[in-house]
């Protein structure tokens, strides 16, 4: 009897566990539907003024619009380089392959705002500030550890006898590659491509130091908004975002299942 | 088969072929010369890390080789990227592609050489017929069984028409059964498309039942190359004679009165008497046993005690003791030395021509003379 | 057929063509993480070396910006005070982490899955998101106060304050905690506990010297990962916490952007690498594998 008093305080932590994960991020739904100018929970009026703000003021509407063509940017660039980059490190034995590994690792180590007080000292001698080119460097580098694991791991798992038999029936290095090897090691391609699309889309500090105020993501727009003002339209680019990821990650963990299959 | 095809294999020769891999104290394949025949079926058989796969790798172009020459026909194809030296290829783990289907796989050598639609079509159906699996075109390799996945390997890998067909271990992933069904369709593929085959095993009996010759590899090296018969009947040292088929090992050194053993002395066929020391190779089945007591006769009679008798059906093992050290094994057909009982006291023979004397390439451990 | 001494001379003589081609076939393809290496060597590389040489060179070259912060009661005040936040951080995390990734490893499949999805949609949804959902929720008339209010205990300030970023920060932290404490506990043969209890052990004694010694390698990679990113983090204290409350990331962003000092930012900057190097090099050689990161990533566990 003890065992399931146990279980179920265990379920019972495990619900309030779960809830406190969980319901943060669902609470800046129905705000986004709040007809009021004020954060309060519940709303007393619905409407989705909020919503219209967000799509037709040019701040956040601009914003939004930035961090999407930013993200598919360093999706496009972070994919090629890493993919290219993984393959390159699980086919070759040389000397220094573990440093080439950590320096591929280590944009994920090392702290945010150390990357960002680095890239921002950097980038204002160069003049990257506030410029298209300073966003999807700094991005870039963030996004790419996310591909080479992706695509490392799903080098991991592909068979180099493959390789061997398409080469033994005439396949060039470069047909093997695009015919037998690529279609192999998509879905790993693919949830890598996710990853950096949501490591742009989200990302925050390094985006603070880059900005300027005639460039903002989505996320620094946030960032400003909750510092400066009460405008529940916050609520409603939250909302925007939470769903979007939601549904590409969703994606992702579907490739994911096909890959194992 | 409806379509014909070239009756001629290629020539395959290699000459001092030697690779080293970095760091590797030992050559994995030592200054080797061999010259496999327009059409023969070649099988390299070696124990493990023996070189064999390492010199097939190194024909089909995946490995780079160190020194020597590889040429078909008279060409030499050593600097030729592997794509582009048209030998068939079978693995050990099939190897298919696993996002195509079986025609897939099979359309894919063609479709790298350009070949138009409706002949590749034609040709998959083909191939497909030629390994008894029409109608399984349509399916992927993880719908298959191994066996037909093999099949199908086999299909990709002639498809195009090679000159030659490597097959590494084709056989080596599959039950005891299904082996033997492919040895035998394996054997029906080399008669009917008349290439070069050269298959590397690991597997002694599939080396005699298919090949016409064997290169037996060891550490490297040729140890010896020939008929399977040749091999069996003349072993050129006491490793091949042990690694193909079983053998009774007699080492020693040979005197004026035979071979001293050093527990007993042998009557052997003409042998030079010198230092070296050699061994007598006895196959199993060239021996006689009788039952103490019993007329034994032969040129060389041991006394014995039996420590163990294996039933086969057709024959028995029957494993002895010599008198004075060293053990044997007799493979006694349908009982000829009659009732036998372990510790029963027996009388081996057997004729000096018999017996094979070869060299002792492996005298330290040679102390534990007798069968495998 | 077997090799005879007239072919000696074929062997001896190497295949320089061969050999060299065997090098340069290794080349091409490293070319291909060339220009990986070189977009993370110019953009972050470079800025993170130069960054460490303006600690030492700005505004003189010397450690003056090192012993400076060592001796600035302000800065010593906010880096124990991050140490501090994030210790108690990391032990909120550890303590619901543990039930939680033990409720996944006896619930069934579906059961499973619907927990593994509470700790990885959060994770991966927006941080800004979650963080103004904090501020939302901690503010004045916010929902936690009506909770506190209702049962006796409110309204407190929370937003503002080191209590209220304790909170939202373990919130944000808890799933790299659960996801290594849940991979080592699936490792675990159950059969182990089993057989301790069979042995005579009742079952807090089983658990206690058998389960939990085998868990905390999950719990040692949890820990270190959350640890570590409680020290470097900038977004939900800025927003959730106060200025006179800072922690170690604010100080360094106040130092750039207020201060414009780039060497006493360098300084702070390199201390909090160095410390963060430092950890996750500890965990790895204590779980021998680079696993946990790797797992968030989507890489490892699949």
């Amino acid at each position: 009897m003890r065992s399931v008093a146990l279980r179920r305080t265990l379920v019972a932590l495990g619900a309030l566990i779960g809830a406190w994960l969980l319901v943060p991020t669902l609470i800046v739904i129905p705000i986004s539907f709040s007809g009021e100018d004020s954060f309060a929970f519940p709303p007393s009026s619905w409407s989705l003024r909020h919503y219209e703000t967000f799509f037709t003021e040019p701040s956040w509407l601009n914003a939004l619009l930035v961090s999407i063509q930013l993200a598919v940017i360093v999706t496009v660039v972070a994919t090629l380089l890493g993919t290219a980059a993984a393959f390159a490190l699980s086919r070759t034995v040389f000397r220094g392959r573990g440093v080439l590994n950590g320096l591929f690792l280590a944009p994920l180590i090392v702290p945010g705002i150390v990357v960002a007080v680095a890239v921002y000292a950097a980038f204002l001698q160069w003049g990257l500030i506030g410029t298209p080119i300073g966003f999807i460097t700094a991005h870039t580098v963030l996004a790419i550890p996310f591909v080479t694991v992706n695509v490392g791991s799903a080098l991991g798992g592909f068979d180099r006898a493959l390789e061997r038999a398409a080469a033994s029936l005439g396949a060039s290095s470069f047909a093997t590659f695009r015919s037998v090897t690529l279609p192999l090691i998509m879905p790993g391609v693919l949830s890598g491509a996710v990853f950096a699309f949501v490591t742009s889309f989200d990302e925050v500090v390094v985006s603070l130091f880059v900005q300027s105020p005639q460039l903002q993501t989505l996320p620094v727009r946030m960032f400003t908004s909750v510092t400066n003002e009460v405008d529940p339209t916050i609520a409603a680019a939250a909302t925007v975002v939470v769903t979007l990821t939601t549904a590409l990650l969703t994606l992702a963990a579907t490739l994911r299942r096909t890959r194992r299959a | 088969m409806p379509d014909p095809v070239p009756a001629s294999g290629a020539r395959i020769e290699v000459q001092g072929l030697t690779k080293r891999f970095p760091g590797a104290a030992a050559a994995a394949v030592d200054g080797i010369d061999l010259e496999i025949r327009a059409g023969e079926f070649m099988t390299l058989l070696g124990p493990s890390g023996s070189g064999k796969t390492t010199t097939l790798n190194m024909i089909a172009g995946f490995e780079a080789i160190t020194a020597g020459r590889i040429t078909l026909d008279g060409g030499d194809i050593a600097q030729l990227p592997a794509y582009k030296r048209n030998l068939g290829m079978v693995f050990q783990n099939y190897a298919l592609f696993p996002h195509m289907t079986a025609a897939e796989n099979i359309a894919f050598p063609l479709k790298q050489r350009k070949v138009a639609k409706s002949e590749i079509a034609r040709r998959v159906g083909e191939a497909l017929e030629l390994v008894h699996l029409g109608g399984h075109g349509e399916r992927l390799p993880s719908q298959l069984s191994g066996g037909q996945q093999q099949r199908v390997a086999l299909a990709r890998a002639v498809v195009f028409e090679p000159r030659a067909l490597l097959l590494d271990e084709p056989l080596g992933a599959l039950d005891k059964k299904l082996r033997e069904s492919l040895q035998l369709e394996i054997a029906r593929l080399h008669r009917e498309l008349g290439i070069t085959f050269v298959f590397v095993t690991h597997d002694q009996d599939e080396a005699l039942a298919l090949s016409d010759r064997i290169a037996v590899f060891r550490d490297g090296r040729i140890e010896q190359a020939g008929t399977p018969t040749e091999l069996y009947e003349a072993p050129a040292s006491r490793f091949v004679a042990t690694f193909l088929g079983d053998s009774n090992v007699f080492a020693g050194r040979l005197g004026d009165g035979g071979l001293d053993t050093g527990w007993c002395s042998l009557r052997v066929p003409d042998g030079r008497a010198g230092e070296d020391p050699v061994a007598l190779v006895v196959r199993p089945e060239r021996l006689r046993i009788a039952a103490n007591g019993a007329p034994a006769s032969g040129d060389n009679v041991l006394s014995a005690t039996v420590t163990d008798v294996v039933y086969h059906g057709a024959f028995r093992r029957v494993l002895v003791r010599f008198d004075g050290g060293g053990t044997g094994q007799v493979r006694d057909t349908a009982g000829a030395g009659g009732s036998l009982a372990v510790d029963q006291r027996v009388e081996v023979s057997w004729d000096v021509d018999a017996g094979v004397l070869v060299v002792d390439d492996d005298a330290a451990t040679a102390v534990a003379a007798g069968a495998r | 057929m077997v090799s005879v001494g007239s072919t000696g001379t074929a062997a001896a003589v190497p295949a320089p063509a061969a050999a060299s081609r065997l090098r340069r076939a290794g080349r091409p393809l490293l070319l291909l993480a060339l220009p990986a290496v070189v977009v993370l060597g110019v953009f972050f590389v470079v800025p993170a070396l130069r960054l460490a040489w303006l600690s030492v060179s700005t505004p003189e070259l010397g450690v003056g910006n090192y012993t400076g912060l060592a001796t600035d009661g302000v800065v010593v005040t906010v880096v124990l005070r991050t140490l501090g936040m994030a210790a108690v951080v990391t032990v909120l995390c550890v303590l619901c982490a543990y039930p939680y990734a033990y409720l996944m490893t006896i619930v069934g499949p579906r059961w499973r899955a619907v927990l593994t999805a509470l700790v990885l949609l959060p994770f991966w949804t927006s941080l800004m998101a979650r963080t103004f959902a904090w501020v939302v929720l901690l503010q004045d008339t916010g929902v936690v106060n009506a909770l506190l209010g209702a049962v006796g205990l409110g309204p407190m300030r929370l937003l503002g304050t080191t209590a209220g970023v304790t909170v939202a920060m373990a919130q944000v932290m808890l799933p790299f905690m659960v996801l290594p404490v849940y991979s080592a506990m699936r490792g675990i043969d159950r059969r182990l506990v089993d057989a301790a209890m069979g042995l005579g052990a009742t079952p807090v004694v089983a658990f206690l010297r058998v389960y939990l010694p085998l868990s905390l390698r999950g719990v040692a990679a949890g820990a270190t990962l959350v640890m570590v990113l409680s020290l470097g983090f900038y977004v939900t204290p800025s927003l959730v916490g106060s200025p006179q409350q800072s922690m170690l990331a604010q100080l360094i962003s106040v130092q750039v952007n207020q201060l414009v000092d780039f060497g006493a930012a360098g300084a702070l900057a390199v201390t909090l690498l160095v410390v963060t190097l430092v950890l996750v090099a500890g965990v790895q050689r204590l779980t021998r594998t680079g696993g946990a990161p790797t797992t968030l990533v989507g890489g490892a566990g699949s």
